[in-house]
């Protein structure tokens, strides 16, 4: 978890850490780039509609933002790639700019997640996970559950260093 | 008067404010009193953010400041409008500049739209 120290933010990272971090900021990338496909609910999430009511001019919208929404998410994804440590754990420091776009990457990625796991505003997460776990402990779903919580947590000590 | 197809601001989020530094203008001079008498491609737009199950309460507190140069007193009376009401107008003023806030959001994962109330 993030800790503030002077002007940066930082945070130690064991090797299962390093690897999970890696994982979902290199999905994010493949979803934003081989992977971009507006049928999937996902990238629905991550480029809303800007008028619900009115195709036409979202549409139109899309067209002329959307290159540079995507290129936005794939370098913040990129900035999390670029900080972590080697395979074997360790420290990452994060400048105010490079915080910034953790936030914005670990928030990316939390949505997709999100969006898979179904989570909705009913959902408690503790209950979500013990139901998992009672069902099958090494499914992909406890795995990803607790991947979710996990980023969770870490967006929130990386904001509140950078905040505090 | 600029037909409403191709009235798309030119935006995206590599522009945006994030630096946070000097938060660019947000909104228009206040509007006169007689705002219902003018033609509907006149009036005002907002840019509404919609409730969302998994971004943080205090994520969305942040960006509303960042983006806009709120106060953290406004910035988290806002979320608690989008939390506790679903949604909440969190800029106003014309067409190209909220479809540019809107991009903006989009950046930070907000779930944002525009309108013209």
């Amino acid at each position: 978890m993030f800790r503030r120290y002077g002007k940066h933010c930082v945070a130690t990272f064991a090797p299962d850490e390093v690897r999970v971090l890696r994982k979902v900021a290199t999905e994010v990338v493949g979803l934003l780039t081989d992977g971009f496909d507006h049928g999937d609910p996902v990238v629905d999430r991550l480029f809303p509609d800007v008028y619900p009511t009115n195709a036409d001019d979202s549409a139109e919208f899309r067209r002329f933002t959307e290159g540079d929404l995507k290129t936005g998410k794939i370098d913040q994804a990129g900035a999390i790639l670029a900080a972590l440590p080697s395979s074997s754990g360790g420290e990452v420091r994060l400048d105010e700019e490079a915080a910034e776009a953790w936030l914005r990457a670990l928030n990316d990625a939390r949505l997709a997640m999100g969006v898979r796991l179904d989570i909705s505003a009913d959902t408690d997460l503790g209950e979500e996970l013990d139901d998992a776990v009672l069902s099958d402990p090494s499914s992909s779903r406890v795995f990803q559950l607790s991947v979710y919580a996990y980023l969770g947590y870490l967006q929130e000590s990386l904001l509140t260093a950078l905040t505090e | 008067m600029r037909a409403t197809e191709t009235h798309v601001a030119v935006v995206g989020a590599s522009i945006c404010s994030y630096d946070g530094g000097v938060a660019a203008p947000q909104t228009t001079p206040v509007q006169s009193p007689d705002v219902e008498t003018l033609p509907a491609t006149d009036r005002p737009w907002i840019t509404v953010v919609h409730d969302d199950p998994v971004n943080l309460m205090t994520y969305v507190t942040w960006v509303f400041q960042k983006q806009f140069g709120y106060t953290f007193d406004k910035a988290q009376s806002l979320m608690l409008d989008v939390h506790n009401k679903g949604r909440a107008a969190v800029s106003h003023g014309a067409r190209e500049r909220m479809e540019y806030d809107a991009s903006c959001l989009h950046g930070y994962g907000l779930w944002a739209t525009v309108e013209q109330p």
